[in-house]
């Protein structure tokens, strides 16, 4: 990402300390991940440390420091889908994928995340990739999800 | 669009909408709130668009496209005026039919009818269904009825009114205690008197105040505030603005997930639209009072729905709460008094202040007034929103609007209150729901989450994933919290790994007892409660995962093993070829088995066993029994004539 890129991000939210967040929130959207460098210029301009531009990095859920693959694959871990077997999608998701929550694969093909309610709960348990939500999902239907990307 | 600058040219404005729109006319709704989006209700839309134009009936029929309408379950779901006919789990093959039908020849199609599962009735209109039957739909009820990016819909249903009330009849000290009259209590979880919460803050010394709304909507299972920022941002805005004026406040923010992209949407639409018409910022419908409104996306963080949290989360820094007092109506956002209130009890309101106090203190029970909506979800037929009037019964929750348990399943808890909540057995369903009717149960009213579980679901299990999410979720920031959840955590993830010692339950009610003494803010304070409310209904769950090792919902995958009953097995291959490990051996007409060592207990073949056949079991506390000997696994064919 180029620092024209989030100088013009930081420009936009008048490069106001106050709007670190929503400042870090929209390179995460543009580049699906923080780089090193966006951080160090983000801190620059809107004179915050370092230190705790890492602490809010690290602290929010949204947040990566490391590339995302071209998927994302957000299972569900809600209460609802819970009950209704998430734990199973999960196992199946991890051994197809050889990848546990918060990693990407080798070939950044896909990225798992957990996430704790999508707010579909009729459909539970949902898997949702690339923002597309699978639902009522099995063992066996997860794998065949999973197997329709490349 | 102009600027209207006075009560009276809002009054104009709303007549002259009022004229223009015919009541009689007919009027296709579709409900595409998050969860309807996730069944297609994009398409059906695109379907509707197009089918309208190709039948000539372009410009003759409004089209409307609303928030959730709460009966998830069956969506998409299409309402179609004036009569008011639903349809539900409308695909977008169904939409030449129900424009050729329903709109033009005023004929019914049966088939998108909700259909009684035990009868087989059908029912036409949606206030007859009984999932709608039963709730009493007072906040939750615009949603239905207005397109959430066109604030004429809100005020052609009255809105904005209860604002002229307040900004022009009313001071804001009548204000307050009209809301403290009305007995509002906050929707988000502690269940605070909003009126007194306000009157703080209205005290409070300075001349920067702030007011704020939370929609950092975090309980798994539970997207009620979700659903009105996305069905009807305008109620949100007007009881904030409301609150503003009684608490003395100029300056308001949004806190929103930014896991909610429609509700950030939609909320900036309905601001920027409440600006044009001069009904946000400066001088607000002529009044001289000024307010302007801000929306901060939260990056992820369950705790930064905890009020200190969220503020500091909004100065831009790490949601990480600290002590109160002094509480955010004294000190609060960048030190100035701030009033914090939930999404749903911003959207309450308006209601009070236009319909009365007394009227809305008339719903529910002694200390708890109104209504409130619940996210019913779990093991529940009928999932969906449901709002109810405060001091009805959960057993008339779930089985009269919720319909149920499916597949013929027992009921066994459910879980109110979210991760801090906690479970109440069957033997209390009669429980007049209500903020201190839930907290004696041992659980509590929280945001409104209510998941249903049935007898498959383990009670430790439970405990152990809110204590997982707790865990994750907790700041870090005080000891008893973050060290106490992760022990509390491995002693329950060992009981359900068969790990569990004697003793175990004596350690767990020790630390829990810790975090709730001596945490810093609520999260840890409650955190246990899940622990807590299991242990105190279900004891016996723990007993016999600690003592037999045996799981009595046959949930825990360390504590069971799949075992295909011979006698039952057809030898139909579907387990065998499903089987990823490659754990069972069989053929055709040969018995299969399952190799216990290769198994993975992925509960593929339990899955797909035809339910005629039901020959996989799930063995708990018992050793699986030996494979049936090899000469015996052939199956003689049946005669047929037999």
């Amino acid at each position: 990402m180029d620092i024209g890129r989030i100088d013009l991000i930081i420009d936009r939210h008048r490069c106001e300390a106050s709007s670190l967040i929503q400042i870090l929130l929209e390179i995460q959207k543009e580049n699906r991940w923080l780089p090193r460098h966006a951080l160090v210029r983000v801190g620059e301009r809107l004179d915050v440390p370092y230190s705790r531009i890492q602490h809010i990095a690290t602290f929010y859920k949204a947040f990566s420091l490391v590339p995302k693959g071209r998927h994302q694959v957000h299972v569900c871990m809600g209460t609802a889908c819970h009950v209704r077997g998430a734990s199973r999608v999960l196992d199946t998701v991890r051994d197809l994928t050889g990848i546990n929550p918060g990693e990407t694969d080798l070939e950044l093909k896909f990225s798992l995340e957990t996430v704790n309610c999508l707010g579909c709960c009729a459909l539970g348990p949902v898997m949702e990739i690339d923002g597309k939500t699978h639902g009522k999902l099995s063992t066996a239907s997860t794998a065949d999800v999973l197997g329709s990307f490349d | 669009m102009t600027r209207i600058k006075s009560p009276a040219e809002l009054e104009d404005f709303r007549k002259d909408l009022l004229a223009r729109r015919d009541p009689a006319a007919p009027c296709i709704t579709l409900c595409s709130g998050t969860a309807c989006h996730a069944t297609g209700s994009e398409q059906v839309s695109a379907a509707i668009k197009e089918e309208l134009v190709r039948q000539g009936l372009g410009t003759s029929v409004e089209f409307k496209r609303t928030g959730c309408h709460g009966f998830c379950e069956k969506g998409p779901i299409l309402v179609i005026g004036p009569e008011e006919t639903c349809y539900l789990e409308v695909s977008p093959k169904d939409v030449p039919e129900i424009i050729s039908s329903t709109l033009k020849e005023k004929k019914i199609v049966d088939r998108l009818l909700y259909t009684d599962p035990t009868t087989g009735e059908k029912t036409a209109h949606e206030s007859d269904i009984p999932f709608y039957k039963y709730q009493q739909r007072i906040v939750f009820g615009p949603n239905r009825r207005i397109d959430p990016r066109r604030v004429e819909d809100y005020l052609a249903i009255g809105g904005y009114r209860a604002l002229i009330k307040a900004l022009f009849e009313m001071t804001p000290d009548e204000v307050i205690d009209e809301v403290k009259k009305a007995g509002l209590r906050g929707r988000g979880g502690a269940g605070f008197p909003t009126g007194i919460k306000w009157e703080a803050a209205r005290k409070a010394p300075g001349e920067t105040k702030y007011v704020v709304v939370n929609c950092d909507e975090g309980d798994p299972g539970a997207y009620m505030d979700r659903s009105i920022m996305e069905g009807n941002p305008f109620g949100v805005l007007e009881g904030l603005i409301i609150g503003a004026y009684a608490i003395g406040s100029h300056e308001g923010y949004v806190y929103v997930r930014q896991e909610y992209p429609l509700a950030v949407e939609n909320l900036g639409i309905a601001m920027e639209q409440a600006e044009k018409h001069g009904l946000l910022g400066k001088d607000i419908l002529g009044s001289g009072f000024d307010f302007d409104v801000e929306v901060h996306r939260g990056a992820g963080a369950f705790v930064c729905g905890e009020e200190t949290a969220l503020l500091m989360s909004l100065e831009g820094k790490a949601g990480e709460p600290r002590p109160r007092p002094p509480y955010p109506a004294v000190r609060g956002l960048w030190d100035k008094p701030t009033n914090i209130n939930n999404v749903e009890t911003w959207a309450t309101v308006p209601l009070i202040i236009d319909a009365g106090a007394d009227r809305f203190a008339s719903i529910g029970t002694e200390k708890s007034k109104g209504t409130k909506i619940f996210s019913l979800v779990g093991k529940i037929s009928n999932t969906g929103l449901v709002e109810v009037p405060m001091g009805i019964t959960l057993r008339d929750i779930i089985f009269k609007i919720g319909g149920g348990i499916p597949n013929g399943k027992k009921f066994k808890a459910v879980q109110t209150g979210g991760p801090s909540g906690g479970c109440i057995p069957e033997d209390k369903l009669d429980l007049a729901v209500g903020f201190d009717e839930l907290a004696r149960a041992g659980s509590m009213m929280g945001s409104g989450g209510m998941i249903v579980m049935d007898e498959d679901t383990c009670m430790v299990d439970v405990a152990r994933y809110f204590i997982d999410f707790l865990t994750d979720e907790s700041c870090g920031k005080c000891v008893p919290c973050r060290e106490g959840l992760r022990q509390m955590h491995k002693i329950l993830t060992n009981i359900t790994e068969g790990k569990g010692n004697k003793g175990d339950i004596e350690l767990l009610e020790m630390v829990a007892e810790t975090a709730v003494e001596a945490s810093l803010c609520a999260l840890g304070k409650t955190a246990p409660n899940p622990f807590l409310s299991t242990l105190r209904y279900f004891r016996d769950e723990y007993e016999a995962h600690i003592n037999e090792k045996r799981c009595p919902a046959l949930s825990c995958k360390a504590l069971i093993s799949y075992y295909i009953d011979p006698g039952k097995c057809q030898a139909c291959l579907i387990c065998l070829r499903n089987c990823s490990a490659k754990a069972i051996d069989g053929g055709k007409k040969k018995i299969h088995v399952i190799d216990q060592g290769k198994c993975t207990k992925c509960g593929v073949c339990f899955e797909v066993c035809p339910s005629r056949f039901g020959a996989v079991k799930k063995l708990s506390g018992e050793p699986v029994p030996p494979p049936v000997p090899e000469e015996a696994r052939m199956i003689a064919k049946k005669s047929k004539a037999g």
